[in-house]
Order: structure tokens, then sequence, then C-alpha cells
């Protein structure tokens, strides 16, 4: 049999997909007790016992100064952070991207102005949102709407186009009205993509999240891990790195699970 | 009432002529299958009875009155594809027109109405023969019940004509056949006129009334950019058909005319 044609059980499924990281883990555990044996104050590839004890210092144990369990008040601030900014972003986002959409002269009038915006690198307006907004909330949240929205609200605009033009016409012939179009016909079905396209942002808004963070900032995952680069704690960067991804691939699953449960018919047309 | 009347019209593309000098009555309750070579305007001429283009010159009525230049209730259509709301259900898809319709803003029925509408749409579903359907998704309907679908959503509406582009194309014999049953008795029934744009020569002859084929009378390579398609042939089927009536010779030939039976 070919190749193409063969492919594996669950179980051997689930080992395939386990044996990278598991190889990434062997490679750091090599590297690092390498390391070790050659100098056993190295701070570059802790070993194992180390990483766990930062993880046990961080999560569950208080800070003396503030009394705080400094993983968990990182991570919440994190996370208020890039949840306002996205959910910003995708308001903005289902906005501007259904009236382009949908109407022409919105289209007309907004389609190259947020072409344009989306093309400007939202790291160099940094500077700018902090001497403009201060160096609080206010800023972080809105470098990620203005790193996220301007894509989101594109692709949403082209979703709602590329919409078959049979579907309008067919609307139209059961008398509804433009705005009847864009609530019942347009809207709904860029829903699903809405979610989508936001699972592909979360990547982009992670990072400006942490560059934020890395620059003004007195708690959040990014400030942390910048703080503590300082002394070379590879011992938390290492877990704080981990935990953030865990949380963006947690986001990303839990993004199209919302997606199959609300948009069932989505999942289905899939294979059309 | 629901004659259609279209006086010399013309559609251009830039230089290109599409069709030119097309003039046909089309009596109310009448049964119109449009033929012709692929590229010979025909489903342009739809979509002009459609509202979706407009023409370059010439005029059409609809029950003396000119055509409106969008899409309206009063003509509804059926695609080859595209026809149905991917994100509704059968039910939410035939109910869609009557929501639209007396809810302005919200779009959507609730309580008294709804139930009002959802008990039409069903009875609206099992004649196109898809009752035990309701609550699926097109993509889980196949090709000739998305079809029926869009009939059942089209003719909830009441429509003055329906406009069917190549409405059966993309189906198989048997289940093309079935359809066209459902078609005539559909046809019997509702008050309306019907246009289908068709390649299918027995479809045309087994469905319409009259059958009307467009073709280039001028056809040389030098003279395809400035002379368009046009009406070459207008037969009526003998012995006639009319809506509603039992053909006389042969009461069985144009199926049940009512679903009721004979």
């Amino acid at each position: 049999m070919r190749w193409i044609n063969q492919h594996p059980g669950n179980g051997l499924r689930l080992a395939l997909a386990l044996m990278p990281f598991a190889l990434v883990l062997i490679a750091y555990t090599i590297g690092s007790v390498e390391r070790l044996a050659e100098n056993p104050n190295d701070k570059l590839l802790p070993g194992l016992s180390a990483l766990a004890d930062a993880v046990n210092r961080m999560a569950f144990m208080p800070e003396a100064r503030t009394g705080n369990y400094l993983l968990w008040t990182d991570t919440a601030a994190s996370l208020q952070r890039l949840a306002g900014g996205l959910g910003l972003a995708t308001a903005l986002a289902l906005l501007f991207g259904l009236i382009i959409g949908v109407l022409p002269f919105a289209r007309a009038l907004f389609s190259p102005f947020v072409a344009a915006i989306s093309m400007v690198p939202p790291l160099a307006l940094l500077p700018i949102l902090f001497i403009v907004m201060g160096l609080g909330e206010g800023s972080k949240i809105a470098l990620i709407v203005i790193g996220v929205a301007p894509i989101i609200i594109r692709d949403l605009a082209l979703t709602a186009i590329s919409l078959p033009r049979e579907l309008i016409v067919k609307a139209e012939t059961l008398s509804a009205s433009s705005w009847q179009i864009a609530l019942r016909v347009v809207l709904p079905q860029i829903l699903p993509r809405l979610i989508t396209t936001l699972r592909l942002q979360l990547g982009p808004a992670w990072l400006f999240l942490i560059a934020a963070e890395a620059i003004s900032s007195d708690s959040g995952l990014g400030y942390r891990i910048f703080l503590v680069r300082r002394y070379l704690s590879m011992d938390v960067i290492f877990p704080y790195v981990i935990w953030i991804t865990v949380l963006a691939v947690a986001t990303d699953i839990l993004l199209d699970r919302l997606r199959i449960t609300f948009f069932p018919w989505s999942e289905l047309e899939k294979g059309k | 009432m629901s004659a259609l009347s279209i006086k010399n019209i013309w559609k251009e593309y830039g230089d290109q002529i599409v069709l030119e000098n097309v003039s046909i009555e089309i009596e109310s309750r009448a049964f119109v299958a449009l033929v012709g070579p692929s590229g010979c305007g025909k489903s342009t001429f739809l979509r002009m009875l459609l509202g979706q283009e407009t023409q370059t010159k010439g005029e059409i009525l609809l029950d003396g009155e000119p055509l409106p230049k969008e899409p309206g209730p009063d003509r509804g259509v059926v695609f080859q594809r595209y026809s149905v709301f991917p994100h509704l259900t059968v039910l939410g898809n035939v109910m869609f027109g009557k929501e639209l319709k007396a809810s302005r803003f919200a779009a959507r029925l609730f309580g008294a109405a709804k139930r009002e509408v959802e008990d039409e749409a069903r009875a609206m579903i099992a004649a196109v023969g898809l009752a035990g359907s309701e609550e699926k998704y097109p993509a889980q309907l196949s090709g000739g019940m998305q079809q029926r679908l869009a009939l059942a959503q089209a003719l909830i509406m009441r429509p003055k004509v329906l406009l069917l582009d190549e409405p059966f194309g993309a189906l198989d014999p048997g289940i093309r056949a079935e359809i066209h049953t459902l078609m005539k008795t559909l046809w019997h029934e509702a008050p309306m006129t019907v246009v289908m744009v068709t390649h299918d020569m027995r479809e045309a002859f087994t469905l319409g009334t009259r059958v009307v084929a467009f073709d280039r009378p001028r056809d040389r390579p030098e003279e395809k950019l400035r002379y368009g398609a046009t009406i070459t042939k207008d037969i009526t089927i003998w012995p006639p058909r009319q809506a509603g009536v039992p053909s006389i010779f042969r009461p069985d030939r144009d199926g049940p005319v009512s679903s009721q039976g004979q």
C-alpha cells in the first residue's frame, strides 16, 4: 500500500503526537545533567528538581513581601489585559467587518483605510501609546487592539464579500432589507469565521501583550519573565513560558469547541 | 395575474453585445422553458427578469408595471447551487421569508406568530416531500432534497413569478424525474408563472407550456462581439398544457394536477 494511504490507529497516533514533546524533554534533561555535572551552580539549564522548586515557589507559596501567589496574580493580570484587548478588537472587527462586507459605500470608505492601518507595525506605535495613554492598562490593551483588530476586520470583510451572491439575491427575493440581510444572512455566516480568525490571532495577541508588559508593568506573565531575566533565573522563565503556551493552546481548543457547539452547521459545511 | 411583457431588450457588457432585441410576451400561468447553447445569454435574460442585472435598452413589465431594478418578493428564484442558507435548518430556511416579512427589525418571530408560520412551513415542507427532515441542516441533505427545500422556501412567499436557473441540472436522472413530478404539481397548484433555464431538452418539453430557444443568428468569429443572441424558436407544446387542468388527450401526461389526486 502507498504511504499516503496508511493511517495510524488511535494508540499509535497518540504515541506519535507525544513523541516530539518527549524528545524535547529528553534532550533538555540530558543537556541539563551534563552541564550540572560540569558546574553544579550552572543557571542556564536548571535540573528538573530546580524547575519543580521554582514552580512550587511561584505558584504555591506566598511571596514574602506582598503575600501574593505570584504565578496566579501574574496570570490574572495578563489574562485580564488579553481578554480586554481581544474583546474590544472582536467587537470592533465584527462591526466594521460586517458593514464593509455588506455595504458597498462603507467598503469604499473604510476598506483602503483599514488595509493601510493593518500594515502599520503595532510595536512601532507602542512608544506613542505610552506617551499618549500613560503607562497604565489602557496602553497595553490598546496595543493588542491595534495589532489584532485590522486583520480580523479584513478577514471578516473578505469572508462576507465571498459569500455566494446567490444567497444574497435569494434573501432579497424573500423580501429581506439590507439590515435584515446583514443581521440574518451575513452575520451568522461570518461568526464561525470570527472564532477561527480569533484563534489564529491568539499568537500575535500574546506577543503584543508580553511586549507591552516587558516594557512597563508591575505584574503579568511577561513582566515576570523580563524581571527575573536580570538574575538569569531560567528556573522561573522556563515554567512561565510553558504556562503561557498551555494557556494559549487551551484557549485555542476552547474556541474551536465553542464554534462547533454554537454553529454546528459550520462543521457540517467543512467537508463540502 | 402574473403576465410578463419583455419589449425590445438589449444587454451589452462594454462592446460585447450579449442579447439583442429580445421581445416576448409571457402569459399569466405559463411555464416557459428557455433553452440554447452555453453562453447564449439565457441565464443573463433570467437574471434581468430577477432584477439582479439591468438591461441596457428596452423594458420588462410585470402585469403592466416596469420591474423594480432589484430582486423582490414578487419574483422567487431557485439556482442550481447556493439556493438555501447553510446556517438555517430545513424548517428555518422555509420559515425565513415569512419571518423577514413579518418582523422588519428583529427578523425573528416569537410565540403565537411563530407557531402560525411554523405550521405553514411544515405543511410546505411536507408538500415538497421533506417531512421528517425539519431539523436537518442543508449540508445533511442530498442535492435533490436541497432543491426541494429551495422550492419550498421560494414558494411559501407566493411569488407571482418563479425563476429557475438550471435548478435540476446537477441531479441524477432518477431524482430528476421525481422532482419533475413535484415541479408539475407545484405549478398546477400555485398561482404563478414559471420561467426556467435548462440545458436538458427532455426536461424543457416535459415541464414547459412553451419552449423558447435562444441562439446567435450571426456566429462567425468576426461577428461574435457585435451581434448578440436573440429568440430563434418559440414552440408552444401541443397538445397544450394548462395550469390546474389535466390534459384532455392523456390526463396522466402532466402528472397529478392536484396533490389530492386528479
